[in-house]
């Protein structure tokens, strides 16, 4: 198994026509993601990747399941809509910067339909040899045993690229996204994992900002029986300041790395002070 | 973006919300007459004004303008003073709350209402968790006015008071609402023989919708929310944010450039800055990063982390080797093209580390002067 994307995903990429989209489409597909169609208004007829491109989702003759965007911020909460109101299940939103009463109205949507949205402003997700949809460098995923849930991109990879070459392969990697309001949290995935086989530990990367980590750490006390290890990022981030993510801010006292490690340790969460630490303690948990 | 509370003020009573009369002056000679007693303010963009004495009364003319002058010397957490807001002090008969907040586990805009204003709403809440309502807003639904009928009510407004209040809630939900805000609040919304008076004013706009809001987003390109180095960074569109240490660090991601800055500490060094190039750097993007940090005054020494996903290690090296810092730096290079990279650097004298810990504590060592 795995969660929410496996060998049946049949994707579709929108704003498939401009850089980044092209760019991952043709990365995504070498990965072995089934990518069906592409949808870019306006662009309709055209090919990308020998992948045929559509004026609308409407459109898409094949049979098609998921959904991932990279249309610009002005543009994305439309083209969120479209998906969600398709039924695309997982809705994969690439792009950053979409102003967050856009993200509300968004999330609203799909919370009414029952869809999962992984970002915005995420990396994606990767079911390590099954499929892909996401912008991550596909060699420091290996398939395996770990579930891995993050808000972070690089220190994502950072991280997965230690857990493959201690030989933790991942059941699957899921990107929550760096913005303020975004679709999935972590409890949404842990409650994933925990029904997935394949899955036999978590690891948790967190950020300051926002209390998701604090909401996670008290679901996992009370109902997650897989062990679990977290890494928290910003210990010494000041408040008041965006530390690069619009979602990392400390801000009128919530939201510090150390109200996140103290809920996690309550948790029974082994939370690593360093990055590389985190294979060790999962390894010890195991 | 933070505005000042004369803006929101002056966008409050756009939309209907009484506020006090006031004159915005940057020099007290500005000031030539006005209905006293006053309220002098200082305009900055940092919480805790009223504590650090950045508030002052005045009776007349002329203690109105030594104060002023007493106000446009300070600095308040690191800003200089440069506006002083003068308001027509009122007569206030109680204090109340009302404000727009985005609540970010619900995914909803939140209205939170309070009997108690003037005060952090956070704290009331805590304490006396019966005198503050939060309702979570339907985005679908939006806010219809019974409902903030319901709430004024629970918190114990009856009559015309109540309807005043009700009132300005919802032209307060249109300002949310039209300018994208992460945070609209009146604190207090006060309670005068005059009728109801916004006292104090708080609107945060949210950054990523800055492109519905071009005359907001040519102000908050020279905000003083930002230092100068900020301003330049954001120019060169990096993310930049200035510290208090010693050690300039530039990464590829927010979150491994902060798992930079927490390993620093945990040895003991301390991060000048927070630097993140993006994924994808060019030579060019590495080639401003560094020109960024090393620009902050007392920089020791930097430290490089890259770990190469779309981002290439040569570029990076490329980067480095164009710039050729006068500062000692430590690299810590992996992933995409790492040994091109690390050749690169090698050929021209620099050294490379696998791991953070290692690089970290070089940084930390060449700081010191090791």
């Amino acid at each position: 198994m795995a969660i929410i994307i496996d060998e049946n995903t049949k994707a579709i990429v929108q704003g498939i026509t401009g850089g980044q989209g092209r760019f991952h489409t043709k990365a995504m597909k070498d990965y072995g993601t089934n990518i069906v169609a592409g949808v870019t208004p306006g662009k309709g007829g055209n090919s990308v990747e020998d992948i045929p491109v559509y004026d609308s989702i409407s459109e898409v003759p094949n049979d098609i399941n998921a959904s991932i965007i990279f249309v610009p911020a002005p543009f994305a909460k439309d083209a969120a809509l479209e998906a969600i109101d398709f039924g695309l299940n997982p809705v994969v939103i690439i792009t950053e910067r979409i102003p967050i009463h856009d993200s509300i109205q968004i999330m609203k949507k799909a919370e009414s339909k029952g869809i999962d949205v992984i970002g915005p402003n995420t990396p994606g997700i990767i079911s390590p040899e099954k499929s892909k949809m996401g912008v991550m460098p596909s060699h420091v995923f290996s398939q395996g045993s770990v579930g891995l849930i993050s808000r972070s991109g690089t220190l994502t990879y950072e991280i997965a690229n230690n857990l493959s070459r201690a030989g933790l392969g991942q059941s699957t990697t899921v990107g929550l996204g760096g913005d303020p309001v975004v679709g999935l949290s972590f409890v949404d995935v842990l409650k994933k994992f925990d029904k997935d086989d394949q899955t036999k530990a978590v690891v948790l990367v967190g950020e300051i900002g926002g209390n998701a980590e604090e909401t996670a750490a008290k679901f996992i006390k009370d109902s997650f029986s897989k062990p679990v290890v977290a890494y928290i990022a910003g210990r010494t981030a000041p408040p008041g300041k965006r530390m690069g993510h619009a979602g990392a801010i400390v801000s009128g006292g919530m939201g510090t790395a150390d109200s996140k490690i103290a809920a996690l340790g309550e948790g029974g969460v082994d939370v690593a002070e360093l990055p590389s630490d985190v294979v060790r303690l999962l390894k010890e948990k195991m | 973006m933070k505005l000042h509370e004369y803006k929101a003020k002056e966008i409050f009573s756009n939309y209907g919300i009484p506020v006090p009369s006031g004159i915005l002056v940057k020099d007290p000679n500005e000031l030539k007459e006005f209905k006293f007693p006053a309220v002098l303010k200082s305009q900055v963009l940092v919480g805790g004004r009223g504590k650090a004495g950045g508030i002052k009364f005045a009776d007349n003319l002329d203690e109105a303008k030594e104060k002023i002058d007493e106000l446009l010397k300070m600095e308040i957490k690191g800003l200089p003073v440069k506006l002083v807001l003068v308001e027509a002090k009122a007569e206030i008969l109680k204090e109340l709350y009302v404000g727009f907040v985005v609540d970010r586990t619900a995914k909803r805009n939140v209205l939170i209402m309070s009997s108690e204003g003037g005060v952090n709403i956070e704290e009331v809440a805590q304490r006396s968790p019966d005198k503050v309502v939060k309702f979570q807003i339907d985005p679908s639904e939006g806010l219809p006015t019974h409902k903030i009928t319901n709430l004024a009510k629970k918190i114990g407004l009856k009559g015309k008071e109540m309807v005043s209040v009700v009132g300005v809630v919802n032209r307060l939900n249109k300002v949310f609402s039209d300018y994208d805000a992460e945070l609209a609040e009146i604190n207090p919304l006060a309670v005068t023989p005059e009728g109801l008076l916004g006292v104090d004013a708080k609107l945060l706009v949210d950054d990523n919708s800055l492109y519905r809001h071009k005359d907001l987003a040519k102000e908050f390109a020279k905000s003083e929310e930002f230092t100068d180095i900020e301003k330049r960074a954001k120019d060169a569109g990096l993310s930049y944010v200035e510290l208090e240490g010693d050690i300039g660090v530039i990464g590829c991601g927010a979150g491994l450039v902060m798992a930079s800055l927490d390993t620093l500490k945990l040895y003991g060094g301390a991060a000048a800055n927070f630097l993140d190039v993006g994924g994808g750097a060019t030579k060019e993007n590495m080639r401003s990063a560094l020109e960024l940090v090393v620009q902050k005054e007392g920089v020791k020494s930097i430290f490089i982390n890259i770990f190469g996903g779309i981002t290439r290690c040569d570029e990076i090296a490329k980067g480095i080797v164009d710039f050729a810092p006068k500062t000692p730096i430590s690299v810590r290079m992996m992933g995409t093209n790492e040994e091109e990279g690390k050749q690169i650097l090698r050929d021209n004298g620099y050294s490379v580390s696998e791991t953070i810990e290692e690089s970290a504590k070089e940084a930390i060592e060449l700081a010191r002067g090791g």
